[in-house]
């Protein structure tokens, strides 16, 4: 009774049109993009070479997209069956979400017309280059997100085929973000001038790691509460709040793990300044969920439990910003905001991925419905 | 039975992350490479370089007023530059400062760079190759000089930033075309190793007159453009934080966390079998 089904439906909804409306102007600016170059069409420069196509698109939104990483180590590996028709929306997501954090990278590199020469030439490859590592991880996750959801929607006879296969898949899909997650933390390291000292540290891809994972369960919880309100599916908030346990776990470890590495150091950088209120300010906003989402009672409470995974994954937003933008200071002479059309790409992007969630769970068996859907 | 399981996992990836070895010690350079040696008090702001490395380079003017070439920074068109730090308190206090790729002994944007777009030859000059850089600009981000740039208002865009001439020299030339052209040898070009004993040598002679250091002698791993100036460096723009290459840490932790690639390996045999023994067991709870 609990089998995942397709949701059906008319497609073309009011919100769904004002979706592709945003995707569609994100990409007639992509055009102008590739027409003039970067420079005219974005907020970035020499001085922040990276920018919210990066932080967000890719850093952010992968993280909050890693719904399907860890509901994978909590039903494969630690072995909680009973979660485990949560793990193919959370793959939906974590498929999508990767799929555009590939096209973000396509549209922000400036010589796109090089990028296959990334995969295929591997006598080139610079295994110092922590990009490197996150490129190639990125690129094999998409496909293998993909293979691990198309029994949702392949024929029968392929999936067959795919079962034998499925126990090796999963494992990849485990391998493949621990290396990517905890290198896009490396990818800073480097920066040894630029990122300030109280973010800047050798523990910055464990950091990222361990916020990832927690990322990715407070991804999930809202994915699947805001999928039950809006398609009214069968509440799920028993197992949902006993996965917002797990978030806290993350988060009471990154906690420990961020103040104790900087302990060790003696807190370098830190005074009377506006970076070391920052950084007080993004303690307390992990804090705060992970004292939240430990009271298992209180988030039986559907709207409860959606703030504080709200809360949960603006923590590690916020974090990812900091290290990629905020903490990261080339020099005086430079400043970063994103353009408005910059930022509307982001939106558009975001945009198409939410449309898309809506057509696969409407054509595919991807939720579980409720036994009397309205 | 899968917690104990999933233990010995954890445990076998991090016996290998935890072996020895792998962390890397910074690099020397080389030596016979070759490097230059700029020395702010005999610089008089002329820019007869500016125009020269524009010449040799084939880069055109940036004449932003329509009449005068006054660049003031590094950027998509411009690999060298004439910068004037004056004191803010005293203007009779003021020191030129040339800026170009440093050529670092162990660089952050070589080290980064995924397809070795970057090189660091024997000979002392970072290059640059455009067919095998993809544009990602990594290269900016690690680089603490803020050297390399990106051409921002082009839809084919390249990474620019001197490489010592390297094509002029291959033609025949003796030397950069900065160099060349300096009036008051400002800036000379040589055996990096014979260039640091002259700055040192300049150090002992006028003590009083130079700040008592070499910048680049081993500031962040060492440059093979060193620098000697009347004014603190930190207000020339140069950053002084230690002597430690950012690469010769981030490449200890990465290879030291993955030891080849002993440790991914173990940790994915690992993983499988836990997936493995775990659906089996589900099989059996089924039936």
């Amino acid at each position: 009774m609990n089998r995942a089904a397709p949701l059906g439906g008319r497609i073309f909804t009011p919100r769904f049109n004002v979706l592709l409306a945003l995707g569609g102007l994100a990409i007639a600016i992509l055009i102008w993009r590739f027409i003039v170059g970067l420079g005219p069409t974005t907020g970035m420069n020499d001085g922040y070479p990276w920018g919210v196509w990066i932080a967000f698109d890719v850093v952010t939104g992968t993280a909050i997209a890693c719904g399907g990483y860890a509901m994978a180590l909590m039903v494969y590996i630690f072995n909680k069956g009973q979660y485990h028709k949560l793990v193919r929306p959370a793959l939906l997501t974590t498929a999508l979400g990767y799929s555009v954090a590939g096209a973000s990278v396509f549209v922000d590199i400036g010589r796109w017309w090089n990028a296959w020469k990334v995969p295929s030439f591997f006598w080139a490859w610079n295994f110092n280059s922590a990009l490197l590592e996150v490129a190639l991880c990125i690129m094999s996750y998409i496909i293998v997100a993909w293979i691990e959801l198309s029994p949702s929607f392949l024929p029968k006879r392929f999936v067959v085929y795919l079962e034998k296969a499925l126990p090796f898949l999963i494992a990849l899909g485990i391998l493949l973000p621990t290396m990517h997650q905890s290198s896009l933390g490396s990818l800073m390291m480097v920066a040894v001038t630029k990122v300030h000292p109280l973010w800047h540290s050798q523990l910055l891809p464990l950091l990222f790691l361990i916020s990832v994972i927690g990322m990715g369960y407070a991804g999930a919880v809202l994915e699947a509460t805001v999928s039950g309100r809006v398609f009214r599916l069968e509440s799920e908030t028993h197992l949902l709040s006993k996965i917002g346990k797990a978030v806290s776990f993350c988060y009471l470890a990154f906690l420990v793990l961020r103040v104790g590495g900087l302990a060790l150091n003696g807190f370098p950088g830190f005074g009377a300044n506006g970076m070391s209120l920052l950084f007080l300010a993004e303690l307390a906003l992990f804090a705060v969920p992970a004292w939240l989402l430990l009271d298992e009672q209180r988030m039986r409470n559907p709207g409860q439990l959606f703030l504080a995974a709200m809360l949960a994954i603006l923590a590690g937003a916020v974090y990812r910003f900091d290290v990629y933008l905020v903490a990261f200071d080339p020099g005086s002479n430079w400043h970063y905001f994103p353009s408005i059309p910059e930022m509307l790409v982001t939106i558009g992007f975001v945009s198409l991925e939410i449309a898309a969630y809506t057509l696969a769970v409407k054509l595919f068996p991807i939720l579980s419905p409720a036994r009397s859907t309205p | 039975m899968d917690r104990r399981n999933l233990l010995k996992v954890i445990f076998a990836g991090g016996a290998a992350a935890a072996l020895p070895a792998a962390a890397r010690n910074q690099r020397t350079a080389a030596p016979d490479s070759v490097g230059m040696l700029f020395d702010s008090t005999y610089c008089i702001g002329c820019k007869a370089c500016v125009v020269a490395c524009r010449e040799a380079q084939g880069l055109a003017p940036e004449p932003k007023d329509g009449m005068h070439d006054v660049q003031t920074e590094l950027d998509g068109q411009t690999k060298n530059v004439i910068k004037l730090w004056k004191d803010e308190k005293n203007p009779a206090v003021f020191a030129y400062v040339k800026q170009q790729c440093m050529h670092c002994i162990d660089p952050g944007c070589v080290s980064v760079c995924m397809l070795g777009a970057l090189k660091k030859t024997a000979a002392g000059p970072v290059t640059y190759d455009k067919d095998t850089c993809i544009g990602c600009r990594y290269c900016q981000v690690a680089c603490p000089f803020n050297v390399p740039k990106f051409q921002w208002s082009s839809p084919t865009p390249q990474i620019v930033k001197c490489d010592l001439c390297q094509s002029r020299i291959a033609r025949g030339a003796t030397q950069p075309a900065c160099t060349e052209v300096c009036p008051r040898k400002a800036v000379i070009y040589g055996k990096r190793a014979d260039l640091l004993e002259e700055a040192h040598r300049r150090l002992a002679a006028h003590p009083s007159f130079y700040v008592d250091k070499v910048y680049g002698e081993d500031d962040l791993g060492g440059t093979s453009v060193l620098y000697l100036a009347s004014v603190p460096f930190t207000k020339l723009g140069f950053p002084e934080k230690g002597k430690r290459s950012g690469p010769s840490i981030t490449e200890s932790v990465q290879h030291g966390v993955y030891q080849g690639f002993l440790t991914p390996a173990i940790l994915y045999a690992g993983l499988a079998a836990v997936v493995i023994r775990n659906r089996k067991k589900d099989k059996e709870a089924d039936e």
